[in-house]
C-alpha cells in the first residue's frame, strides 16, 4: 500500500521497514524511516495491527459483560483498565464503595503501575544490550504478579474489580506474599539503579535522545510519567483524586530534561512511591471482620471417605473465588442490591436469590444507568486512562470510547526521531511503553 | 469547586451569547454544546488566555442514527493550569459530515482526527493528511457507525506490489 513515505522520499534515499513483527516493536507496529546513511530523515509510524474493535463490541455487550474486555486493553495492568471503566460507571449511578474495597483497588493499582513499569523498563533495558536488568526486572514482575495471582486468580486478564466493589476479598495469605514482594521489588530496583543510572553505554543511548519540550508535550496531549519527564507536574491522582489517594501520602517524581533517561529515570522513581502508597495502605486498611478461610472438609478427602460411607461433615465447598462468600460482601461490594451479583448461596437455596440473580442477568435488565454522557479518567500505568460513555438508559453503552495514553504518546514519535540515527528509534520507542491493545483498541 | 465550575459555563455562556446552544453539566462533567460556524473561534478563544484550556484531552465522534444532525463531535479539554477539564459538542448533519481541523493547533489532534474519519467518515477541512489509521485502505465503510454490521465481513485485499 502505497504510505505518505513512500510518496514523498527522495530518490537516493533509503526507505527501511521496522515492524510490524519486530522484536523491538512490542506488539505489532511498523515504522518505516527514510534513510540517508544511518540519519533518520523522515519516518511514518503505521498503527492497527491490533485493532479488535473494542469500541464496536463494547456497544454491543451489556454494562457487566464489557468488563473482562477492559482486561485486554493494557495487558500489563488490567487492574487499572478495570477501575477505570467500573469508577465511570460508579459515578454514572451514584455507587458508594465500602472503605476495605477501595484500599483493595488502591493496591492493586498501585501494583499493576509497577508492573507496568518493570515490563517497560526491562524492555528498554535490554533493547539497550542490558539483558540482566531484564532479567531481575521481570523476576520482580513475577512477585508482583503472584500476589495479584494469589487474590484474582489470573496474572493477567484479572476482570477482578467490579461495579461496585471488588470481586473477592484478599487472599488470606496476601500480607506476607505482598511483604516478600516489596522486599524483593526495593532489592530490584536498587540493583537495576546501580546498573545503570550512571553506565556509560546505557547514558549514551538514552541522555538527551528524544528531548521532548513541555508545551510539545503537553501539544500532543502526553500524560503519565512522560509528561512528567518533561516537569510538567499533572498527575491524575493529585489533580482530580479519587478512591483514598486523597489520604495517602505519596509524591509525584518530575524530570528535567524530557529526554529517554529522565523517562526511565522517573518510572523508576514512581515505583518507589507506588511501594511506599502500598505500605501506607497495608496499614490504613480496615480490617475484614469475617473469617477469610472457609472451613470444613477438603473436597478430596470427602470424595475418598464418601467410597466407604457417605459423608455427613461440612464439605469446604466454594463455588466461587475464595473470599467471595455471601459474609463478606458487606467489605467489598456496594450495599445497593441492584447492581451486585447476588451471593451464589443465595442464588442456589431460595427463590428470591434466584430472581434478583435473573433481574441482574437478563436481557434488558441488569445495571441501566440513567441516560447521559460521562467521562472520568484514572492514573494508568502510561497516564491519564480516560472513559468516555454515552447511556441511552438501556442495559448497553450506547458509545464507549477509550482515551488510551499510548495513542497520544506514540503519535509524537515521527517527530522526536527526526534528525536522529537508526539505533536512537530503540530506546526512544521503548521509553514510551507503549502497549498495542491500548494503542489499537 | 462546583459554584466555581458553574461559574464557567456562565461567563462562557454570556461571552458567547447564542453561538452556545446548550450548557450542562450532568454527573459534574461541564459540557457545551456549540454552532458548528463558530466552532474555531470558540477553541482558539478558549486556549488562549485567561482560560488556558491548553491540552486537547480526547477528541471522539458519537453516532445517533436516524436522528437529524446525525453526527456529534465530542472535544474534552482540559486546562492544567486551572485544573478543569470541559466538554465541547459539536453537531454535524448526515449530508454534511465535516468540521474545521484542530491540527494547527493542537499536534495530537492529528491521529485523533484520522481515528474519527477512519471510524466516522467525518471529514476534517484542512487537515494534512486524512487516511485511515487503524483500518486498512481498501476498507470498505466506516465500523463504528451505528449501521455498519457488527458482524460485517469484508472483501480480502489481495497481495499486490
Amino acid at each position: 500500500m502505497p504510505t505518505r513515505i513512500q510518496k514523498q522520499a527522495q530518490k537516493e534515499s533509503l526507505l527501511l521497514n521496522m515492524g510490524p513483527s519486530h522484536p523491538a516493536m512490542h506488539g505489532t507496529i511498523r515504522v518505516m524511516v527514510e534513510l540517508d546513511g544511518e540519519r533518520i530523515l523522515n519516518s511514518e509510524l503505521e498503527v492497527g495491527y491490533l485493532h479488535r474493535g473494542f469500541e464496536k463490541i463494547c456497544e454491543n455487550r451489556t454494562y457487566f459483560n464489557l468488563l473482562p474486555y477492559t482486561d485486554r486493553l493494557n495487558y500489563v495492568s488490567p487492574l487499572i483498565n478495570n477501575l477505570g471503566y467500573v469508577m465511570t460507571i460508579e459515578k454514572m449511578l451514584g455507587i458508594e464503595v465500602p472503605k476495605r474495597a477501595q484500599y483493595i483497588r488502591v493496591i492493586m493499582s498501585e501494583l499493576s503501575r509497577i508492573a507496568d513499569h518493570l515490563t517497560c523498563l526491562a524492555a528498554m533495558a535490554m533493547e539497550c544490550g542490558a539483558f540482566t536488568v531484564f532479567l531481575y526486572k521481570i523476576k520482580a514482575r513475577e512477585f508482583i504478579w503472584d500476589v495479584i495471582e494469589e487474590t484474582t486468580g489470573a496474572r493477567m486478564t484479572t476482570s477482578y474489580i467490579r461495579i461496585g466493589g471488588v470481586r473477592a476479598d484478599l487472599h488470606p495469605d496476601w500480607t506476607r506474599s505482598l511483604q516478600k514482594a516489596i522486599v524483593e521489588t526495593r532489592k530490584v530496583l536498587k540493583d537495576v539503579a546501580g546498573l545503570l543510572n550512571k553506565n556509560k553505554i546505557f547514558l549514551n543511548r538514552t541522555r538527551d535522545i528524544a528531548v521532548m519540550t513541555p508545551e510539545e508535550a503537553i501539544s500532543f496531549g502526553w500524560t503519565g510519567p512522560c509528561l512528567r519527564s518533561t516537569g510538567v507536574y499533572y498527575d491524575v491522582r493529585k489533580a482530580h483524586p479519587y478512591l483514598v489517594y486523597d489520604q495517602l501520602d505519596f509524591e509525584v517524581p518530575l524530570g528535567e530534561r524530557g529526554d529517554n533517561y529522565d523517562r526511565y529515570d522517573v518510572r523508576m522513581r514512581e515505583m518507589e512511591q507506588s511501594l511506599r502508597i502500598i505500605e501506607q495502605c497495608l496499614e490504613q486498611m480496615p480490617k475484614s471482620k469475617s473469617p477469610l478461610v472457609a472451613t470444613g472438609m477438603e473436597p478430596s478427602q470427602a470424595i475418598k471417605s464418601s467410597r466407604e460411607k457417605r459423608v455427613e461433615e461440612r464439605i469446604k465447598l466454594s463455588p466461587n473465588l475464595e473470599g467471595s462468600e455471601k459474609n463478606i460482601y458487606k467489605n467489598i461490594l456496594t450495599k445497593d442490591k441492584r447492581y451486585i451479583i447476588p451471593p451464589k448461596e443465595n442464588t442456589y437455596t431460595s427463590i428470591e436469590g434466584i430472581i434478583s440473580h435473573f433481574k441482574f442477568f437478563m436481557k434488558g435488565h441488569g445495571i441501566r444507568p440513567p441516560k447521559g454522557e460521562v467521562y472520568f479518567s484514572v492514573e494508568g500505568g502510561n497516564g491519564e486512562l480516560g472513559y468516555y460513555i454515552v447511556s441511552d438508559g438501556t442495559d448497553k453503552p450506547y458509545r464507549l470510547h477509550l482515551r488510551g495514553p499510548c495513542f497520544h504518546i506514540v503519535s509524537a514519535m515521527e517527530k522526536l526521531i527526526q534528525g536522529r540515527y537508526v539505533a536512537d528509534v530503540i530506546p526512544t520507542f521503548g521509553s514510551f511503553n507503549m502497549i498495542g491493545g491500548e494503542l489499537d483498541r | 469547586m462546583a459554584m466555581e465550575e458553574k461559574k464557567t459555563l456562565k461567563v462562557l455562556k454570556e461571552r458567547f451569547q447564542d453561538k452556545i446552544i446548550e450548557t450542562s453539566a450532568h454527573f459534574g462533567d461541564d459540557t457545551l454544546l456549540i454552532e458548528k460556524d463558530s466552532f474555531l473561534e470558540i477553541m482558539t478563544f478558549l486556549k488562549g488566555k485567561p482560560w488556558e484550556y491548553n491540552m486537547l484531552l480526547d477528541l471522539t465522534c458519537v453516532d445517533f442514527l436516524g436522528q437529524e444532525p446525525r453526527f456529534e463531535m465530542v472535544y474534552h479539554l482540559l486546562s492544567l493550569p486551572k485544573n478543569h477539564r470541559l466538554r465541547l459538542k459539536v453537531r454535524l448533519s448526515e449530508k454534511d459530515p465535516a468540521i474545521d481541523s484542530l491540527t494547527s493547533m493542537w499536534e495530537n489532534a492529528n491521529w485523533l482526527e484520522r481515528e474519527a474519519y477512519d471510524m466516522f467518515g467525518i471529514h476534517f477541512k484542512g487537515h494534512p493528511d486524512l487516511r485511515r489509521i487503524f483500518m486498512y485502505d481498501g476498507f470498505e465503510g466506516h465500523p463504528l457507525r451505528k449501521d455498519y454490521p457488527l458482524r460485517k465481513r469484508q472483501p480480502r485485499i489481495p497481495l499486490s506490489k
